[in-house]
């Protein structure tokens, strides 16, 4: 099946009626309604007339008073590309930019980089697409070399690309694209096949793994073709009868999706993007109507498969907004209800603080989106609405016809992949500012979770998806292990402090209870978080005394405590004691943990006036509940 | 579908990839007979008949394939 533009709606019945009748003429009027009729899921034929009728109405010449700069596109092509250059440029036309293009003589890219009396010089590119073709990338590599050869060779090949790269900023100070090389080549070995050195198959996948470090060292922007063409398959990009016809290297029905591709690309680069994802709730974010179903009554998360896909969806807006994507809510609810999901269901992964600006009423959502864009401050035009119903969908194109509006699939496990394939959200640099927001945000979850804690602390627990790692002493921790116990002022039992030979020591000691416990999240590493050390009361007892417990204020409230505890009446029962003592010596500073032992069910075992003992008994140990796995390593 | 309709549809076919509603075609057609078909139209059309009649033509048809009316015997032996 062809490549489609997925996220766009089919064209109305009469759309070639649109397209002839459309009056002779450069006007800003034709030009809005070109615009309009490219925003539909064209086919290739479509494109091709498309293209037809905007040469016709504007020539050469971009539209009288249009805003964005025009942009000159160079693509410098291995084989036939005349074929895809209508659908690049009604894809920039999609998104409101006029787009000439420039395609070399057939084989003749290199020599007109090199020769200023050239087309390509006479053009004057702004923007140079390599659409080399995976034939010509591998041409020369020897199928049965050995495996420095084929290195040899790719290190040639990456070194000429950078050199055409190289040459063409600096001869045109234009942007470059790079395509990868679709994985053309049939496996002679397998499975295995990067195990044969001189096989073209392997070949793609190592330039296509080198395009990605050479692209960012040289600042050039990938055209990901093999990523599309791993979701389309294949067949639906490349077609061998075609190959061998034309040397069309990209299938004719592949066309209106490569070029989106590009013009998405040179669009990003011209800061022509989307900033916010804007989400209806009932039936988008969750199934049913929170409004007639109440918090209880919604489909979401764990217990129904369609629960788990709103919930899946919800957690691709909320990776889009971490790498800087606003996200705001535009629902026709009663605000009060709308916001209950999100302070009580727990299963909601969007918090409320994920969203930059919440709007639920009963006004029209055409109405509310232009709200949502002043008081964010960003144009309509920056603005992605996603909503589930047809009838909302088809108000919002009508009326603001600059809002991008993805024609949402019947089911919700395909929001997300209609809109990651939109490529609305393009992006070209992580720029300090998505850093910026990122964190913004970062520091808004937290709020969140203090926010929340009377009510959803589990559920957010739960979402963390922590893992406990733990090793006893090795000379490999030795080192951080000495600091904590020394640095570690608040949680901290008994503020007994070590030496790098005292650790060594217990280290040494078979019989003594040591671990080094580190923390990740779905935010990553915490590190080595907690530190016990225990022996022995005496030889031969029967009862560890817990000489030290100390812990991180860093991840205070996750429940790490009793994980640990977990771990200690693991470690002494492994060592062969019945029992354990744990000690609380106040100090100026660790007053936060003068009920640890009792919270993990220690009872009072002795009081002398400088400190407090606690005793557990293995066997009436209960473990306390947490959310955290735990493992070895 | 009958040669006749087929040949109908290949007509209206050539319309739209040519934009020409004067573009009419009869089985001894062959691309110098009508304006604008070169090499880049010839693929088009190829791809769009493939499309629209739901069949494949193979590397050596495309060779062999002269005028419209060697086209309909490859669409009429592949659908029958």
């Amino acid at each position: 099946m062809a490549p489609e533009l997925c996220w766009l709606p089919e064209p109305p019945s009469d759309w070639a009626e649109q397209l002839l009748a459309l009056p002779d003429g450069a006007s800003a009027e034709s030009w809005a309604r070109l615009v309009s009729l490219a925003n539909h899921r064209l086919d290739g034929l479509a494109t091709i007339r498309l293209d037809r009728r905007m040469k016709r109405l504007f020539g050469d010449a971009p539209p009288p008073g249009l805003a964005a700069a025009p942009i000159r596109l160079a693509v410098l092509a291995s084989s036939t590309v005349e074929h895809v250059l209508p659908a690049i440029r009604v894809a920039a036309l999609r998104r409101g930019l006029w787009l000439a293009t420039y395609t070399n003589p057939y084989g003749q890219y290199a020599a007109e980089l090199l020769d200023p009396g050239s087309g390509l010089y006479r053009f004057r590119p702004t923007a140079i697409l390599f659409a080399l073709d995976a034939h010509h990338l591998l041409a020369g590599l020897d199928s049965g070399g050995a495996a420095e050869a084929a290195e040899q060779f790719l290190d040639r090949q990456m070194a000429e690309l950078a050199g055409h790269w190289r040459r063409a900023r600096a001869a045109f100070g234009c942007t470059v694209l790079q395509q990868t090389a679709l994985p053309v080549f049939p496996r002679l070995f397998g499975n295995n096949e990067h195990r044969l050195p001189g096989s073209a198959a392997a070949g793609v996948a190592a330039l296509n793994a080198r395009l990605r470090a050479g692209a960012d060292a040289g600042e050039v922007d990938l055209v990901a073709l093999e990523c599309q063409a791993a979701l389309d398959g294949l067949g639906a990009w490349y077609d061998p009868v075609l190959w061998h016809k034309a040397k069309q290297a990209v299938h004719p029905a592949a066309a209106p999706v490569y070029g989106d591709l590009v013009a998405r690309l040179l669009a990003a680069q011209n800061g022509v993007i989307s900033k916010c994802l804007v989400l209806d709730l009932d039936n988008t974010l969750w199934g049913g109507v929170i409004g007639d179903d109440g918090t209880d009554g919604i489909l979401l998360g764990q217990g129904s498969a369609l629960g788990e896909a709103f919930a899946a969806f919800q957690t691709y807006a909320r990776d889009l907004s971490r790498r800087g994507v606003i996200l705001a809510v535009c629902s026709k609810n009663d605000e009060a209800i709308a916001l209950a999901p999100f302070e009580h269901h727990p299963e909601m992964v969007l918090k409320r603080s994920d969203i930059a600006c919440f709007v639920a009423n009963w006004s029209d959502k055409a109405g509310n989106l232009r709200v949502i864009a002043e008081r964010l401050n960003i144009g309509l035009e920056s603005l992605v609405f996603a909503d589930d119903n047809p009838f909302e969908r088809n108000i919002v194109r009508r009326e603001l016809p600059m809002v991008a509006v993805p024609e949402l699939p019947a089911d919700p496990a395909f929001y997300a992949s209609c809109i990651a394939s939109a490529g609305y959200f393009e992006g070209v640099r992580l720029t300090a500012e998505d850093a910026l927001r990122t964190s913004q945000y970062q520091a808004n979850a937290a709020r969140a979770t203090i926010r929340d804690s009377a009510t959803d602390m589990d559920g957010y627990l739960r979402s963390l998806d922590m893992t406990l790692h733990w090793r006893r002493f090795d000379t490999a921790g030795q080192a951080r292990i000495v600091q904590l116990i020394n640095k570690t002022n608040q949680f901290n039992l008994t503020t007994r402090r070590s030496t790098a030979e005292d650790v060594a020591a217990v280290i040494a000691d078979p019989a003594a209870l040591s671990l080094q416990i580190r923390l990740t999240d779905r935010f990553g590493d915490n590190g080595i978080i907690a530190i016990v050390i225990g022996r022995f009361e005496a030889p031969g007892a029967a009862t560890i005394l817990i000489e030290t417990w100390l812990m991180s204020c860093r991840v205070l409230g996750r429940q790490v405590e009793a994980a640990t505890l977990d771990l200690v009446v693991a470690e002494a029962r492994r060592l062969g004691a019945t029992g354990l003592i744990g000690q609380y010596r106040p100090s100026a500073k660790n007053a936060m943990v003068q009920d640890h032992y009792a919270r993990l069910g220690f009872a009072p075992h002795a009081d002398d006036g400088s400190y407090t003992s606690w005793f557990l008994a293995l066997d009436a140990h209960q473990p306390k509940p947490h959310f955290i796995k735990i493992i070895e390593g | 579908m009958d040669q006749a309709q087929a040949l109908k549809e290949l007509s209206r076919i050539m319309q739209d990839v040519l934009d020409d509603p004067s573009v009419a075609l009869s089985p001894g057609t062959t691309a110098a007979d009508v304006e604008g078909w070169d090499s880049m139209t010839n693929i088009t059309f190829v791809v769009e008949v493939e499309r629209q009649f739901g069949v494949k033509f193979k590397t050596a048809e495309i060779e062999e394939m002269h005028n419209v009316g060697d086209m309909l015997k490859m669409i009429a032996a592949k659908k029958s």
